[in-house]
């Protein structure tokens, strides 16, 4: 399998000394979804940017055989100088495509977030915070990637929207074969998106459990999201894992 | 038709904008009629003294010299000021090294400069451009310094994310950042281009229009030295209105509807 999958072996990074990540191993296999979990501060968004090549690891080694990349991060980090239609086209200036045709993709693709021509003129300051995260959102699909990295990427959406947005991810991601990694701290959204979780905990963060999901993601309705959180929350490895925050 | 255009033309600020300037004339006269033609021509006496200089053939000559003298000095400044602080920004050592370089070349007053420049160079046109150049480049560095050093962190892990490539990375992410910071300091280094020209002029004595005051001085005509005054200033309003006004609103429309912005 090597060559046609996301594997990190002995992950290790600190900032300024500080372990963060100590030992992690993961294998993501191509067109599979991996969901990261874990308290906040536990070095989620650190181990995705390794990931995603953004950092260099203290330690260990990622294989990554991918050619389009693509990040949501947790803020926007949309140009305040580029209209929203100008953000998503920023993404592909590395195509050979034309103006016309980078602009049309883009416009399309925003369309897609739910976003009309009149929102796709705006500035990000001109556009409210759910807004600027489904640009972002469009930006990354727009790449068409063979990986997709998304960090809290549907954390300041109401939830009709976000489930929404859910949708068109694993949709994309099924249709073309999309390898996905997702950083987020909601437990449904995981479970309704994800081939595998992942929890993280202590520090530094080491995995604390691996949970697999059996049925394919677009057979999972209501009920088993539910009763599988239900299972997963009663589980001691994840309780464990999340306890350092509940605690204070 | 010409009434409505003038109204239309003293709308709104422009209305101010000329208030402001009529109060300027009325305080001139005023003065004037206080001290006297010697002390303080009236703005009438500078206007004729104006017309006398445009029908001698004096003035055309020494606006193209000073305009020449101050805009070489500012471009050679801008360039180079803006390319090395591009490149300090970016780069620790290289800031560390030439920061303090910056900020003694600015605490050299302006005129020491000129005076300088004129043992280097004697009286040639150089003389003028060199100390412009000098004395306004360590302000066009120390602003792009700044602006590049200040780029956000997310927006460029963010475009290298994407592998946009590096020239639309320094057009896209960089530049409308560093160019809110550049664009107030080439305005003031602008002003402060003719100052150092009009300065140089003076005691070179190659032209331009310090070297009609130096003249002007010379034969105690201070109708005359108003006259040069008011060219100056008028010069610089022009360059001012004409170039770094439109370009700053072009790279600046995005900021509409900003708080604290223009909507």
């Amino acid at each position: 399998m090597s060559g046609e999958a996301l594997v990190a072996t002995g992950l290790s990074h600190g900032f300024a000394g500080v372990p963060v990540l100590d030992g992690i191993d993961l294998t993501v296999p191509r067109g599979g979804v991996l969901a990261i979990l874990g308290p906040s501060g536990a070095g989620k968004t650190t181990l995705l940017a390794i990931l995603g090549g953004l950092l260099a690891p203290d330690a260990g080694h990622v294989e990554r055989p991918f050619e389009r990349p693509a990040f949501v991060f947790q803020d926007p980090l949309l140009l305040p100088w580029r209209t929203a239609r100008g953000n998503v086209a920023f993404a592909l200036t590395g195509r050979r495509l034309s103006r016309a045709e980078r602009l049309g993709r883009a416009r399309s693709m925003l369309v897609k977030v739910g976003l009309g021509q009149d929102e796709a003129g705006r500035y990000p300051h001109q556009l409210s915070g759910g807004m600027r995260k489904r640009v972002a959102l469009a930006r990354a699909l727009a790449v068409e990637p063979d990986l997709m990295l998304l960090d809290e990427a549907f954390s300041a959406l109401d939830v009709g929207l976000a489930r929404e947005m859910q949708r068109l991810v694993r949709l994309d991601a099924q249709e073309r074969g999309v390898t996905v990694v997702l950083v987020t701290h909601d437990l449904s959204e995981a479970v309704r998106l994800a081939d595998e979780l992942v929890v993280l905990s202590g520090r530094p963060a080491h995995v604390a459990c691996r949970v697999a999901i059996g049925r394919p993601s677009r057979l999972r309705d209501d009920a088993f999201v539910e009763a599988e959180i239900r299972r997963l929350a009663a589980s001691e490895a994840i309780r464990d894992a999340f306890r350092p925050t509940l605690s204070g | 038709m010409a009434g409505r255009f003038w109204r239309r033309f003293f709308s709104g600020e422009r209305r101010w904008a000329a208030l402001g300037i009529l109060a300027v004339l009325a305080l001139w006269e005023a003065g004037h009629r206080v001290y006297g033609d010697f002390v303080l021509p009236s703005p009438l006496a500078t206007l004729t003294a104006l017309g006398r200089l445009t029908l001698d053939g004096d003035l055309g000559p020494a606006i193209l010299t000073t305009t020449r003298d101050a805009l070489s000095g500012f471009l050679v400044a801008t360039l180079i000021g803006s390319l090395l602080g591009g490149l300090a920004g970016r780069s620790t050592p290289l800031r560390a090294m030439l920061q303090p370089v910056a900020t003694m070349l600015i605490g050299v007053p302006a005129i020491a400069w000129v005076v300088l420049s004129l043992l280097w160079f004697g009286g040639s046109g150089l003389a003028a451009t060199f100390s412009v150049a000098v004395a306004v480049g360590p302000l066009v560095f120390a602003a792009a310094t700044q602006g590049t050093r200040t780029v956000d962190g997310g927006l460029r892990m963010m475009a290298r994310s994407f592998r946009v490539p590096l020239h639309v990375r320094l057009a896209d992410v960089y530049l409308p950042h560093v160019l809110s910071y550049l664009l107030p300091a080439l305005g003031a280094a602008l002003a402060m281009s003719w100052k150092v020209a009009v300065m140089a002029e003076l005691l070179s004595g190659a032209g331009g229009i310090g070297d009609g005051l130096a003249a002007a001085r010379a034969e105690v005509d201070t109708a005359r030295t108003m006259a040069w005054v008011v060219v100056v200033v008028a010069l610089l309003l022009i360059v001012e209105r004409l170039v770094i006004e439109p370009v700053r609103r072009y790279f600046e429309t995005w900021r509409r509807g900003l708080p604290g912005e223009a909507p």
